[in-house]
């Protein structure tokens, strides 16, 4: 792949068509028709996946399976769902959905709170008040960046082991309270774009540092605070690895190592529930980014990720 | 710069000073020790000189998961960026239904990769799997995705396209902040399509690739989730057993967390030696405003 640029105002090409009005707004019909179709058919290649998954939710077991594959059930199965939710797993072994619902619901709001609290007060320290070595630190958070936590894992383990949290939810949502690299470099990118004679105008009234955050700061930055609290709610409401490291308990599982067990223990049976599970995992997380995407973007784009 | 700033600075990012310490710089050094070090959480670690690097360097399983790894990201990496830069630039055109697109792409990033691991293996799977209807409706006969060491890697790289919504939302908004004036001004000179892209939208945007390209190539080099739950141990042929996934297993399945940490070690090298190629690289060809 290659990133080609030189200078961004240097020479255009100039199209000799370009001057007739009537080609050209022909052209922009045709453009944005064009575009329409690409979108639509983008758009039913990233659905069809999900689509799939909303169909077989609603199957009966018996043509969850059948070659080929049929994209209407014969009958619409909307007890699946409950049925997802209820199961007995004493008796069958199946997802306790509920209790793993429950368990990533716990460590994802804990982690989105610390995410939320830790990074927006270093971002703020990073972005508006002044102390030695500031910069230098800074530098060096962004550098952590580039280091995979693979690399981290064995000591870290190492450690929460040491003070006895493998096996409870700790080792999960505590990190978080710590903040990290790529928050806090989002957020202060974010806060350095309000103008400084907010501050020194609450200064003035006799504010400090912690009531200018709260009361002028905080309020104008929800859209970088909501990315911050979504990108953090994904990351642990998807974390695969660290439940895997650190949940022995079929009881504390999360709901990815819940259907990653089932997964390997059952294979291809009770796909209907399955997905069906699946679906009302997802579902919250879908709704939550449809009405908060505006919001999200304009936090991306106003952070300026550059 | 007063006392008293500096006080309430520091005080503000206590919480990452510690974080920093305890999450980052002492793992890493501790790592660095340990890969020194015969370790398992049942015996102290043991001083065994550089024997762990050396084992590396004749352990055939690394080796294999090393180029699969990095056959991985050569795929995935340049093919995710050119995927979601389309999809950026096709959103930015400001279409009707945009937010209804936007979260259609944005999708399968949503769904936890245990439950998109577990769809794909039905859909690609050989006997009823939809991928494979598909294929035959057009008679060409589908290549067997899941069972043929050959495609087990380009079925994980396509099912990782899916995932591109994530990287489009990053490209999006530094689509969203190139100065509308630009556009304008190649306009009146009647500049075409191609060459507004060319010349205006990736050089103004190229910051945004190289932070998404250098994230996704330390990215590739975590891939875990999908093929664990795709592929137990790389099956078939270890084709899809990836780096990740060896130090996953040495650290936590057969208990040699020196030969992880070693493993963990050669990682960050590699991911540093290729960042600064990449920054490198960008030297010449990315665009800073005002730069």
């Amino acid at each position: 792949m290659s990133i080609t640029t030189t200078d961004a105002k240097g020479d255009l090409e100039t199209d000799p068509n370009a001057s007739k009005p009537q080609g050209f707004r022909r052209n922009k019909t045709l453009f944005i028709a064009l575009t329409h179709i690409t979108l639509i058919v983008l758009s039913v290649t990233f659905f069809m996946p999900f689509l799939w998954m909303l169909v077989t939710s609603i199957k009966p077991i018996k043509e969850t399976m059948t070659n080929p594959p049929t994209w209407i059930p014969s009958q619409l199965l909307w007890h699946n769902y409950p049925d997802a939710i209820t199961y007995d797993s004493k008796e069958l072994g199946y997802l306790p959905f509920p209790t793993y619902a429950r368990n990533t619901l716990i460590i994802t709001l804990l982690s989105v709170a610390g995410a939320v609290t830790s990074n927006s007060l270093v971002a703020y320290s990073f972005a508006r008040i002044k102390w030695p070595g500031r910069d230098l630190f800074f530098a060096l958070t962004l550098a952590t960046m580039t280091i995979p936590f693979p690399v981290l894992m064995v000591p870290v383990f190492s450690l929460f082991r040491w003070i006895g949290w493998v096996g409870s939810f700790k080792p999960l949502w505590v990190p978080a309270f710590f903040a990290n690299a790529f928050s806090i470099f989002l957020l202060r990118q974010f806060f350095k774009t309000i103008p400084m004679e907010l501050s020194e105008a609450a200064k003035i009234d006799g504010c400090s540092e912690l009531r200018i955050f709260l009361d002028v700061i905080a309020p104008l930055s929800k859209p970088a605070l909501s990315v911050v609290a979504l990108f953090t709610f994904m990351g642990a409401w998807n974390d695969f690895l660290g439940p895997l490291i650190y949940l022995v308990d079929q009881h504390t599982f999360t709901l990815s190592l819940g259907l990653q067990a089932y997964q390997s223990q059952h294979g291809g049976t009770q796909w209907n529930l399955l997905m069906a599970a699946s679906v009302i995992v997802v579902a919250p997380v879908i709704l939550v980014f449809f009405f908060a995407q505006k919001v999200f973007i304009q936090g991306i784009a106003t952070s300026g990720l550059k | 710069m007063n006392k008293r700033d500096a006080r309430v600075g520091i005080l503000f990012a206590l919480p990452w000073i510690l974080g920093f310490m305890i999450f980052t710089i002492y793992p890493l050094l501790a790592s660095l020790f340990f890969s020194f070090t015969n370790y398992s959480v049942l015996r102290p670690p043991a001083m065994v000189g550089a024997a762990n690097y050396v084992d590396l360097a004749h352990d055939g399983v690394f080796w294999k998961s090393l180029s699969n790894t990095f056959l991985y990201a050569i795929g995935a990496v340049p093919l995710s960026a050119v995927i979601a830069i389309i999809l950026a630039m096709l959103l930015n055109t400001k279409v009707k239904g945009m937010a209804v697109y936007r979260t259609i792409f944005f999708l399968p990033s949503l769904v936890p990769m245990v439950a998109l691991a577990t769809l794909f293996l039905w859909i690609f799977n050989g006997d009823y799997g939809l991928l494979n209807v598909a294929f035959k409706v057009v008679h060409i006969t589908p290549p067997n995705w899941l069972g043929d060491p050959a495609w087990t890697k380009w079925t994980l790289i396509l099912i990782t396209m899916w995932g591109s919504g994530q990287a489009m939302i990053i490209y999006l908004a530094g689509l969203q902040d190139v100065p509308v004036s630009l556009y304008e001004a190649a306009d009146l000179d009647g500049a075409t399509f191609w060459s507004k892209t060319k010349n205006v939208t990736l050089p103004m945007i190229s910051p945004v690739i190289l932070f998404n390209v250098i994230m996704g190539m330390i990215g590739s080099f975590q891939v875990f989730a999908i093929p664990y739950v795709m592929f137990p141990d790389g099956a078939p042929a270890r084709a899809t057993y990836f780096y990740t996934m060896y130090l996953f297993d040495n650290a936590f399945k057969y208990q040699r967390m020196g030969y992880a940490s070693a493993m963990g070690w050669v990682m960050f090298l590699i991911t540093v030696i290729l960042t600064l190629a990449a920054m490198k690289f960008s030297e010449r060809h990315v665009h800073y405003e005002g730069g």
